[in-house]
């Protein structure tokens, strides 16, 4: 593999704009103004098989195709850096290292798109990455990289930054147009869907930082080498890894997409860190069910994690040792997601607390045998939630009584955790 | 009240938006730099420059976690209770900071210096435990460390 994205990295500070350039860095968008068609840059992304990095995998060429070609009025470009969702920093690394990447392929991916007015939407406590995406926007501007007619040509492009105040639920898309509206971020029905109807109202795209940040690469170096660069054939491209927890080096890596859980943990994190015995680990940020001993040589790429039980999801990886209550850890996820509900619709905003007050009563001591079906009915139920911040939520549970129903049961026969008494 | 100067700083915020509310939040976030936290006459200003009502702006000052709608103290701590922290003992960390600031979760040392809040994933998994202070990340923290941050040692 080469590195598609760390590739310009330097080890302690931000790769800067004359670094990049003398690199090779804006010569995909050069090259594209010059020479290809955006019919043409939208086909190389189709024919790369990039799929969405922001957690669902969708592909990503397939949804620049819903876009409308001829309807008036403007269209809209969404970069979505919430990255909120726990276990997963690699948006933020990589604006801290490169925020050129970002900056090419949305100039890009705007030619492609036909759009004019493009944005960043940055979570609040980014403010590095912010500090530096401002830098380079401006950078990119005096260079005629950005603006009004870039390198000569007939595109004009305007990318702003909205930096945000901090609430999870801003990343899922639809809240996110809302909530850059300047309106209550509550997610919106689909459909229509963004891409007919989206920020106010005109045809938009929300793809994900790492996604537009690959799209230089599929240009200058073409679809097929970009595809090349997974661990399988079936693999498309590299993956930003962004581990954290138990294990003696947690970072932010790129490796080939579908490198297997093993060869991360052993590899570029050095293995479990001293004392330390691997127990499980979410695989793909909060909202993932669990891995365990048993998923050890899955291929971290989105179908092979899917038919595993999980979802690849953002690629950040939360290791736990045998010290970890999983029922604990699992509350833990609950909190988190039954705080940043949106309260919009009834199932999660009743759900989610339910489920936290029965795990809270079963890790302290006082769960009933028949909480454990309670709580699988509930996985059930909260699919039927206007979002997918619910359903979501419910992967670490459903893990939980999959994986670990003995450990579930054992907190309630000894009446208290086991792992406080051990 | 605030001074003309920031009134029309905002104002001109407001003018280059493609629609006033989409500047709300970055409106909130000056006045709550002026104030210290989003006091209820900052609501009435921010609907004043924006054009739409106090009850407008309540509906998005009170979503956020980083709005404070509650006064503050002159500087905020912010303790990751998210999963990677939690992991890595980030409870402890917040148990042995509420022992040592004499405060609990959400209060304020009498001298109004500091405010103590849990809060959600910061983005700094890898480095858990977790802390944001001044829109500065930092960590892993030890309670020493966090401590020495807060200029508490
Ligand atoms: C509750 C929730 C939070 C989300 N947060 C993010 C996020 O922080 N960043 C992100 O890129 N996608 C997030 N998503 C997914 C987005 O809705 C959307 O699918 C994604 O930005 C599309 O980008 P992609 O096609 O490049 O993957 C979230 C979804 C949900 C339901
Ligand atoms: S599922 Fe939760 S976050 Fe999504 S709309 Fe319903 S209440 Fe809001
Ligand atoms: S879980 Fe604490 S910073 Fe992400």
């Amino acid at each position: 593999m080469e590195a598609v994205l760390f590739g310009h990295n330097r080890p302690d500070r931000a790769v800067t704009f004359d670094e990049y350039c003398a690199e090779g860095g804006f010569a995909a968008l050069r090259r594209a103004l010059a020479e290809l068609s955006p019919a043409e840059v939208q086909q190389a992304v189709i024919d790369s098989g990039m799929r969405g990095r922001g957690g669902a995998g969708f592909p990503t060429g397939k949804k620049w195709s819903f876009v409308p070609r001829n309807l008036p009025g403007p269209r809209y470009l969404i970069c979505n850096c919430d990255e909120m969702e726990p276990g997963t920093y690699k948006d933020r690394i990589l604006l801290e290292k490169n925020p050129y990447l970002l900056v090419e392929g949305m100039a890009l991916a705007s030619y492609a798109l036909g759009v004019q007015h493009a944005f960043v939407f940055i979570r609040r406590g980014y403010e590095q990455a912010a500090r530096n995406l401002r830098r380079s926007v401006a950078e990119a501007l005096s260079a005629g990289l950005l603006g009004d007619r870039i390198l000569g040509s007939g595109f004009s492009l305007e990318l702003d930054l909205h930096q945000s105040a901090g609430r999870y639920i801003c990343g899922e898309e639809t809240a996110l147009m809302n909530a850059l509206e300047g309106k209550r971020a509550n997610p919106r029905a689909k459909p229509p869907f963004p891409a007919i109807k989206g920020l106010w109202g005109q045809p938009t795209v929300v793809n994900n930082v790492e996604t537009l940040a690959n799209i230089p690469a599929i240009i200058s170096q073409g679809p097929a080498w970009w595809k090349g660069q997974g661990a399988t054939p079936e693999a498309a491209g590299t993956k930003l890894f962004c581990v954290s927890g138990h294990v003696r080096q947690p970072h932010c890596m790129e490796l080939p997409l579908g490198t297997s859980l093993g060869e991360i943990i052993d590899g570029p994190c050095r293995g479990m860190r001293p004392g330390s015995v691997f127990k499980a680990c979410i695989p793909g940020g909060a909202s993932t069910p669990y891995f365990t001993g048993e998923h050890w040589q899955v291929a971290m790429d989105f179908d092979p994690v899917a038919k595993a039980g999980s979802r690849l999801g953002t690629g950040g990886i939360v290791v736990f040792d045998q010290n970890t209550c999983m029922v604990a850890a699992t509350l833990n996820l609950i909190r988190f997601f039954a705080r940043e509900s949106c309260g919009w619709c009834t199932p999660c905003r009743e759900g989610l607390p339910f489920v936290r007050h029965t795990l809270e009563k079963i890790e302290n001591g006082y769960g009933a045998a028949d909480d454990i079906e309670i709580l699988r009915e509930h996985v059930h139920q909260l699919n039927y939630a206007f979002c997918a911040l619910a359903p979501g939520a419910m992967g670490p549970l459903e893990g939980l009584l999959r994986l670990f129903e003995d450990e579930l049961r054992e907190h309630i026969s000894a009446r208290t955790c086991p792992f406080k008494t051990r | 009240m605030i001074p003309e100067s920031l009134r029309h700083e905002l104002q001109q915020r407001v003018a280059q938006a493609v629609t006033p509310r989409e500047a709300a939040v970055d409106v909130l976030k000056e006045l709550q730099a002026h104030y210290g936290w989003l006091s209820d006459e900052a609501v009435v200003e921010a609907a004043a420059i924006l054009g739409l009502t106090p009850l407008q702006v309540e509906e998005l000052a009170t979503f956020y976690e980083m709005i404070y709608r509650r006064p503050v103290g002159r500087t905020v701590v912010h303790v990751c209770d998210s999963i990677s922290c939690w992991a890595m003992g980030g409870e402890t960390l917040l148990s042995q900071l509420e022992q040592r600031l004499g405060i609990m979760a959400g209060g304020t040392t009498a001298d109004g210096a500091l405010t103590l809040l849990p809060c959600s994933c910061l983005g700094n998994c890898g480095d858990g435990p977790a802390l944001m202070v001044s829109e500065q990340l930092h960590g892993p923290v030890t309670l020493d460390s966090a401590l020495k941050i807060l200029g508490r040692f």
